[in-house]
C-alpha cells in the first residue's frame, strides 16, 4: 500500500490520470468541480502522487469516482457529495468531514475526526481510526474496519457506525440518536451513552452497512449496540453530574 | 417631662436602613433564586453592569489645528471593502456597519429576514448563525455572511457556495470559550429539522470545532473552505476577545482575510449569566491590541477588522473606526431596533415576570415582540417589511451619526479618523484605548507590555 502501489493505470478513455506532482492542489481541483457528469466526461479520476497532501478532492458535487493513489493529508474528500472516493492509503484529520453523500473508502488508517459532521453517505475505513471518529455525526454511515480511538461518535447526532475492532475510552460522549455497533471491547462509554438491546432490526442494520462497505466474515451476531440514555436531554438538576 | 427627658427616655430611633456593596439586593436575589432552582441562571443578551467603553472616550473637534467639513455639504464617504487579502470576491459594503452573526432558531425566520431586508436596503451585510441558513434570510440579504461554527448546524455545501462571504466562529464576546445554547421550548419542528436533533431537547453546542484544534489546523481548515468555493469568497475568523493580541496574530496567520472581533458586551441569545459577566474583556479594551497586532504583522487594512459588543449608536461607530477598525457591527442594537423591549408591550413583559427595557429572556422563547421566539404566534406579531425599514432607518442614523464626527474632526472618509482625534474621561479607558487622559499627555501604560 502506498503511493503508486495501489492503481493499475491502464489506456482507459473513462479514466483521466491527475498527477500531483506536476498538477496543483487548486487545479486538481478546479478540474474536479468542472465535472458535469455529461457523456464524454471521464468516469474515473485518478489522482497520482498525493504526497499526504491537504484539501485533496474536496467539495465534489458530481457521481463520478476518484482515486486518491497514496497517502492523503487534512480533509481528504471533505464536503463530498455524489461522488465515490477511494483513498488507497492512509489519510489525515476531518477526512470525508460534513460528507453529504456518495461514499469515502479509506484502504488503510484514517487520523483523528474521521466523518466529522457527515450528513449523509457512506464512509469505510478499512483499517483503525483515531480518536474523535464520527464526532457531531449528522447522518453518514461510519464502518471501521480495525479499532478506533478515544471519544469515538462524541456528540453524534443522527447516523450509524459500526467498529469491528475495539472502541477507545468515552465512546458516545453526549450522544443524540446516533446508533454504535462495536464488536470488539469498549474502554469506557461517555456521558448519557449506554449499552442497549440489540433487537433483530439492529442485527438487520449491521448487516446492511457491512454488506454495503464490502466487509465479508463477521457475524452481525458478535456486536454491541451503544447509544442515548438521553438523561441529558434537558436540563435537570439531578443529572448535573453525569456532565 | 422637659425637652431633655424627652430626648433621654425615647426609645432608640430606628437604625437606618444600609444596603451592603457585597450583598446587595441583585446579589441576595440571584442567592435565594440559585437556592430555589439549583442551577445557574440562563439569559441572553450582553453584560449587564458597567464597565468601561466608547461612552468614556471623547472626540477632539476640529478647531485652528485641525480644519472641519461642512456638516451638511461636503462628502465623507462611508464605504468598506472586506476581503482584499485572497478572495477573488471581495465585498463592498456601502456603509462600515453590519449585522452580525444570530441564528434561525434563536431568532424567528421573521426577524431574520427582517435583518436581511435592513442591511440590504443600508447596502450592508447580515451574517446567519448556529443553525444553518434559511432561504427567507438569503433571499432576502443582498450580501450574506455564511458562520461555520463548532456544531455546523446545517452545514453544508451548496450554502457555503450561496454565501457571499463565510466566517469561521472561534468564539464570542458574551462566552469566549463556550458554545452556543438553544433551549427546548425554541427547539421546534424546523429548528430541529435544520439541526439534525430531536425536537425539544436543551441543545448544547460544541464549544471546540470537531476537526481543527488549533492555529496550524485551522489555517488547513481555511484552506479547504477556499478550494471548496474556488478561492471567491473572503473568509472571515471571529473571536470573543480575551488575548487579542494573539489571537488575532494567529488567525492573520491561519490565512484570515477579516477578523471579527466581539467584545464581552456582545450579546447571546441563550447562555449562563456568570459566563456572561465574568469572561472576555470589554471592546474598548480588545481594538487596540487588534490593531497592534495587526500593525506588527504589516496587515493593518490589508486583513480588515470588524469589532462588535455593544455598538448602540454613530458615536461607538465613530470611536471604533478611530481606533483602526474597518467596519462595525451590531447585534442587540439590530434587535431592539426591530421592536425588542418596546414600551408598548410592557405589559406582556410584565406578564412574563420582566418589563420592557429589562427583558433579557431571550433564551424562553415566549418573546411578545416576535423576535427570540419560535412560536408561531408570536412570530407572526413581527412584520419582515416593518421591521426591515426600521433597522434600516437605525442604520442610517448611526452613518449620519458617524459621519457628523467624521467631519467635525476634518475626515472625508470615515475610516480617516484615528487615535489621535480622541481623547478619554477616565485614567482606565485611557489605559485600554491607548489614547491620553482629556487635558492632559498622559496614556496609562504606554509603552508597557501589552
Amino acid at each position: 500500500m502506498g503511493a503508486g502501489g495501489g492503481v493499475t493505470l491502464v489506456s482507459d478513455p473513462t479514466t483521466e490520470v491527475v498527477d500531483l506532482a506536476a498538477t496543483s492542489l487548486r487545479e486538481l481541483n478546479s478540474r474536479l468541480h468542472a465535472l458535469t457528469g455529461a457523456d464524454g466526461e471521464p468516469q474515473r479520476i485518478v489522482v497520482a502522487n498525493p504526497r499526504g497532501r491537504h484539501n485533496i478532492a474536496v467539495g465534489l458535487d458530481v457521481p463520478v469516482e476518484v482515486v486518491v493513489d497514496g497517502h492523503a493529508g487534512y480533509y481528504c474528500a471533505g464536503m463530498n457529495k455524489l461522488a465515490d472516493v477511494r483513498i488507497v492509503g492512509n489519510c489525515g484529520p476531518g477526512v470525508a468531514e460534513n460528507m453529504m453523500s456518495g461514499s469515502v473508502v479509506v484502504e488503510g488508517n484514517a487520523s483523528q475526526s474521521a466523518g466529522a459532521t457527515g450528513r449523509g453517505g457512506l464512509l469505510v475505513i478499512r483499517s483503525n481510526a483515531a480518536g474523535r471518529c464520527g464526532i457531531s455525526l449528522k447522518g453518514t454511515d461510519v464502518v471501521v474496519q480495525g479499532s478506533i480511538g478515544p471519544m469515538g461518535a462524541f456528540l453524534a447526532q443522527t447516523g450509524r457506525m459500526v467498529v469491528c475492532g475495539d472502541a477507545g475510552d468515552g465512546l458516545g460522549d453526549s450522544i443524540y440518536e446516533a446508533r454504535l455497533y462495536v464488536r470488539g471491547s469498549v474502554a469506557g462509554l461517555g456521558a448519557d451513552c449506554v449499552e442497549k438491546e440489540m433487537g433483530e432490526q439492529h442485527l438487520a442494520e449491521v448487516r446492511e452497512l457491512l454488506e454495503r462497505a464490502g466487509v465479508s466474515g463477521v457475524d452481525a451476531a458478535d456486536f454491541r449496540r451503544y447509544g442515548s440514555a438521553r438523561r441529558l436531554y434537558n436540563f435537570d438538576i439531578d443529572h448535573a453530574g453525569e456532565y | 417631662m422637659s425637652q431633655l427627658e424627652e430626648f433621654l427616655t425615647a426609645p432608640p430611633p430606628r437604625p437606618s436602613l444600609r444596603e451592603s456593596a457585597t450583598f446587595d439586593r441583585r446579589t441576595i436575589a440571584e442567592i435565594q433564586r440559585a437556592a430555589r432552582e439549583g442551577i445557574y441562571d440562563i439569559r441572553g443578551g450582553g453584560t449587564k453592569r458597567r464597565i468601561p467603553h466608547f461612552d468614556d472616550l471623547l472626540f477632539l473637534g476640529a478647531s485652528v489645528s485641525r480644519y472641519p467639513l461642512e456638516g451638511y455639504r461636503e462628502r465623507c464617504a462611508t464605504d468598506i471593502v472586506l476581503g482584499t487579502r485572497f478572495a477573488k470576491k471581495p465585498l463592498h459594503l456601502d456603509i462600515p456597519v453590519t449585522i452580525a452573526g444570530m441564528s434561525f432558531g434563536a431568532l424567528s425566520a421573521q426577524a431574520k429576514e427582517a435583518l436581511g431586508r435592513g442591511a440590504t436596503a443600508m447596502g450592508t451585510s447580515t451574517t446567519t448563525g448556529d443553525g444553518g441558513m434559511t432561504p427567507e434570510e438569503r433571499g432576502h440579504s443582498k450580501t450574506l455572511v455564511y458562520q461555520v461554527l463548532p456544531s455546523r448546524y446545517g452545514m453544508n455545501p451548496d450554502d457555503l457556495r450561496r454565501a457571499d462571504a463565510i466566517e469561521v466562529v472561534v468564539g464570542q464576546g458574551a462566552k469566549p470559550g463556550g458554545g452556543g445554547m438553544l433551549l427546548g421550548q425554541k427547539i421546534s419542528e424546523r429548528v430541529a429539522g435544520m439541526r439534525d436533533l430531536p425536537q425539544g431537547i436543551d441543545q448544547r453546542s460544541a464549544c471546540r470545532h470537531p476537526d481543527w484544534t488549533g492555529p496550524d489546523d485551522l489555517e488547513i481548515k481555511i484552506a479547504e473552505l477556499r478550494e471548496i468555493t474556488e478561492w471567491e469568497k473572503p473568509i472571515f475568523v471571529k473571536v470573543g476577545a480575551t488575548r487579542t493580541f494573539f489571537d488575532v496574530a494567529l488567525a492573520v496567520k491561519a490565512g484570515a482575510d477579516v477578523i471579527v472581533l466581539d467584545g464581552m458586551q456582545g450579546g447571546t441569545a441563550a447562555t449562563q449569566d456568570v459566563f456572561i459577566e465574568h469572561v472576555g474583556i470589554p471592546i474598548l479594551a480588545a481594538i487596540p491590541q487588534a490593531v497592534a497586532s495587526l500593525q506588527e504583522l504589516g496587515m493593518h487594512r490589508e486583513v480588515q477588522l470588524i469589532v462588535s459588543g455593544g455598538i448602540r449608536n454613530g458615536a461607538d461607530v465613530a470611536k471604533a473606526l478611530a481606533l483602526g477598525a474597518d467596519a462595525a457591527s451590531i447585534g442587540t442594537a439590530a434587535l431592539i431596533a426591530l421592536g425588542d423591549n418596546s414600551p408598548e408591550l410592557d405589559e406582556e413583559y410584565r406578564a412574563l415576570g420582566s418589563a420592557a427595557g429589562y427583558y433579557d429572556d431571550w433564551q424562553d422563547g415566549r418573546d411578545p415582540a416576535g423576535i427570540s421566539t419560535q412560536d408561531d404566534e408570536l412570530a407572526a406579531r413581527l412584520d419582515p417589511e416593518l421591521g426591515g425599514r426600521r433597522v434600516a432607518n437605525y442604520l442610517r442614523s448611526m452613518v449620519l451619526e458617524t459621519q457628523t464626527l467624521a467631519r467635525a474632526c476634518g475626515k472625508s472618509h470615515v475610516h480617516n479618523l484615528e487615535p489621535e482625534d480622541m481623547v478619554a474621561l477616565t485614567v482606565e479607558a485611557a489605559a485600554m484605548a491607548r489614547v491620553p487622559l482629556a487635558g492632559t499627555s498622559w496614556i496609562p501604560g504606554a509603552g508597557g507590555n501589552l
